[in-house]
């Protein structure tokens, strides 16, 4: 009944805005229908941790710990971004008369990010990872600025592009099922078929997967349109398209991974070193990047790229590590977009250069900018650092050397790469000491405060529940 | 498959004609500089990917087959047309592309040889399938798939833009009729309603570039290059 409810309560808060195009109504509704959502969702968590799966529709719609962790993290950052977006699209758009478009696409975003870890029958999922880049395209180009829709132009054109081959790429894995010997085209039913499966057909289909849906994950040499739709977009929408759409996306491609294993395929050096590349290039893209929202959008491709690496080492330990950072990125990244936000609207202007000395002329935006600075750079102690630390260990137990040696060289450079950035914005003597000091919304300061912080306690200790969680949802892709 | 053996090997050399027409379209596609005429090569491709759906129905008797043609029929070659005049201003069809980014025979050239490793990439895949599921599907598929893609690097208006995006989504499904045969009618449906919403909001879009940008050369656009610019 709550997976029911979770998918539903977005759409019907997209059509309620659509409905009234009443713009003070929209932003209230939409964080009405988040809250209700991300409660539904620790309950199905729960429920998933209990019971290993919970079960809507048989063969259909089901969650199990893996689709309850993505799960919890879509409706979370959903919740931030429709609580940040209330005061902050009211100050950036005072006088429009659009906004009420904005919130239905918002819930329309939400609604076919929701769906995507509660389906499990891949063709569906793959329609609906396509409607989030339709969702979405609208929300990137919401400014109507030339730069905001050439962004959304070249979002689109490469996501759908990449989604053209994935389409293929799931229906030769259809085929791949056929051959042996049919079954249900679920999750748990490819894991089944697997062992029987002409070996070419799922190499040939897992490739054009990782190819089409790592164009929407921004995986190197595909991300070229990542940086300018993940800045040029409203911030609460940067929070979600970097925080959560692109683990979403990513959440497909790793569930494949306990199908490759079945079948006694080995990808994984490949993955690892596909992974490496991405974090690799975008280390370097950090240190010379102008703009602080392309700033959080690189580091973006760089958190994909060890994400890929550590699951492509396949342990257990490495998994779990996985997993661990997709929940710490999630958490971490959609802070630092909101932190930038706030930067934004006390500043004004994007450029890395024309800010100085934040923590003076806006105290609230720039120790929130530092906080996030620091914490998806990996410094200690934040949840970033623990889950690339669990990385580390996963792999030197591992005995991949090399892969840990090239990843904590590639962090290293990025963490230097962000906190040189950082560290110029917050101190430094400010440009213009004569400027007002802007006071930030209240939406947006509640939800600075409310995202900030998990990622501060998961720096210290991570709580049991969501341990047992993340524990069940790693043993979910060792099977 | 309780039907006469001339019956099946006409119904085959038919496909395989339909096959044949569906790729040379990719390459008017790939060649054609005005967007009109784009616009009617794609036309004429699902027509032909309807052709080819309706023709493996009747060889396999599958049901889903004529579904997944008439539903092509219809959304295609008459909707997608329709949504496009509702959200583009009709003088977009006008324009020609000069300054493609290759020329065309250098172009023709580049298709030509995708269009053999498109077939060379497929080669294993048919020896690992049931023999009923071989034939010209996968590799014509393949190849369409690679020329979208093509098509999407040398253009630069809006519409063939568009259309390569599209005739990407044709390959695909050409070469799904070919090999997942009991795919699930709703997901069939759900897919043609997916290409419908992917005109509409890109249409919107191409639009809201018009109207702001002045000029439909999306792929020139180049502001947001990197970061060295400003």
């Amino acid at each position: 009944m709550s997976l029911f409810a979770i998918v539903l309560l977005p759409l019907v808060a997209a059509g309620l805005c659509w409905l009234f195009r009443a713009n003070a109504l929209a932003p209230a509704l939409t964080f009405a229908s988040c809250l209700a959502v991300l409660a539904l969702s620790w309950h199905v968590a729960q429920q998933a941790v209990i019971l290993g799966t919970v079960v809507a529709i048989p063969h259909g719609m089901a969650a199990d710990s893996l689709s309850a962790l993505i799960l919890l993290l879509i409706a979370f950052v959903g919740t931030t971004a429709a609580l940040f977006s209330w005061g902050y699209m009211a100050r950036m758009h005072a006088h429009s008369d659009r906004l009420w478009r904005y919130y239905a696409s918002l819930n329309l975003f939400l609604f076919s990010m929701l769906v995507i870890p509660l389906v499990v029958e891949p063709t569906f999922i793959w329609i609906f990872v396509e409607l989030t880049t339709l969702a979405s395209a609208m929300l990137v180009g919401f400014e109507n600025t030339h730069a905001a829709l050439e962004a959304a132009w070249k979002y689109v054109v490469l996501s759908l592009m990449g989604a053209g081959v994935a389409l293929l790429g799931f229906l030769v894995l259809f085929a791949a099922m056929q051959a042996a010997g049919g079954g249900t085209y679920t999750w748990d039913g490819l894991v089944t078929a697997a062992p029987h499966m002409p070996p070419v057909l799922l190499q040939t289909s897992f490739v054009m997967i990782l190819v089409g849906l790592g164009t929407k994950v921004g995986l190197v040499p595909l991300h070229t349109w990542l940086p300018d739709a993940h800045s040029q977009a409203p911030s609460p929408i940067c929070a979600l398209l970097s925080g959560i759409e692109t683990t979403a996306v990513l959440y497909v491609i790793l569930r494949l991974l306990p199908v490759l294993k079945a079948a006694g395929l080995h990808l994984g050096p490949w993955l690892t070193a596909f992974g490496l590349v991405s974090v690799g290039v975008a280390a370097f893209l950090l240190l010379q990047v102008r703009d602080y929202k392309r700033l959080f959008a690189y580091s973006t491709v760089e958190h994909m790229g060890i994400i890929l690496t550590s699951a492509g080492l396949g342990t257990p330990a490495a998994h779990y590590g996985a997993l661990y950072q997709v929940l710490s990125h999630t958490l971490t990244k959609s802070f630092c977009f909101y932190a930038a936000g706030a930067t934004l609207l006390a500043v004004g202007t994007r450029e890395i250069a024309s800010v100085r000395g934040l923590i003076r002329t806006a105290p609230f935006a720039g120790v929130s900018l530092l906080f996030g600075g620091l914490a998806i750079a990996g410094a200690p102690p934040f949840a970033v650092f623990l889950s690339e630390f669990s990385i580390f260990r996963a792999g030197l137990a591992g005995g991949h050397y090399t892969a840990v040696a090239l990843l904590v060289l590639f962090i290293a450079i990025g963490f230097f790469g962000i906190l040189r950035h950082i560290n110029g914005m917050v101190f430094g003597r400010p440009m213009d000491p004569s400027r007002v000091f802007v006071r930030l919304p209240a939406s947006c300061q509640a939800t600075l405060a409310v995202a900030g912080l998990p990622v501060i306690v998961l720096g210290l200790y991570m709580p049991a529940p969501l341990h047992e969680l993340l524990r069940l949802a790693a043993a979910t892709l060792d099977r | 498959m309780n039907i006469a053996p001339d019956t099946a090997a006409v119904l085959d050399a038919l496909n395989t004609l339909a096959g044949g027409l569906f790729l040379l379209t990719a390459y008017g596609i790939v060649a054609t500089r005005q967007a009109r005429g784009c616009l009617l090569l794609f036309i004429v491709q699902s027509v032909l990917l309807a052709a080819s759906a309706l023709l493996l129905g009747a060889r396999y008797q599958a049901g889903h087959l004529y579904a997944v043609g008439i539903i092509n029929l219809v959304a295609k070659p008459v909707v997608i047309p329709w949504i496009l005049r509702r959200t583009i201003y009709e003088e977009i069809y006008t324009r020609r592309e000069i300054d493609q980014v290759l020329n065309i025979p250098t172009s023709l050239t580049i298709a030509l040889v995708l269009v053999v490793l498109a077939y060379f990439l497929t080669l294993p895949l048919e020896r690992a399938l049931a023999p009923e599921f071989r034939g010209a599907n996968l590799p014509i598929g393949f190849a369409v798939l690679f020329l979208g893609a093509f098509t999407l690097t040398v253009r630069r208006e809006a519409v063939p833009l568009l259309i390569g995006l599209l005739a990407m989504e044709n390959g695909a499904f050409f070469a799904g009729i070919g090999v997942s045969r009991e795919l699930p009618f709703l997901v069939e449906l759900a897919i043609a309603s997916d290409g419908l919403i992917m005109v509409f909001v890109l249409g919107v879009l191409t639009r809201a570039i018009q109207q702001r940008v002045g000029s439909t050369r999306v792929g020139a656009l180049a502001t947001l290059k990197e970061e060295a610019s400003r």
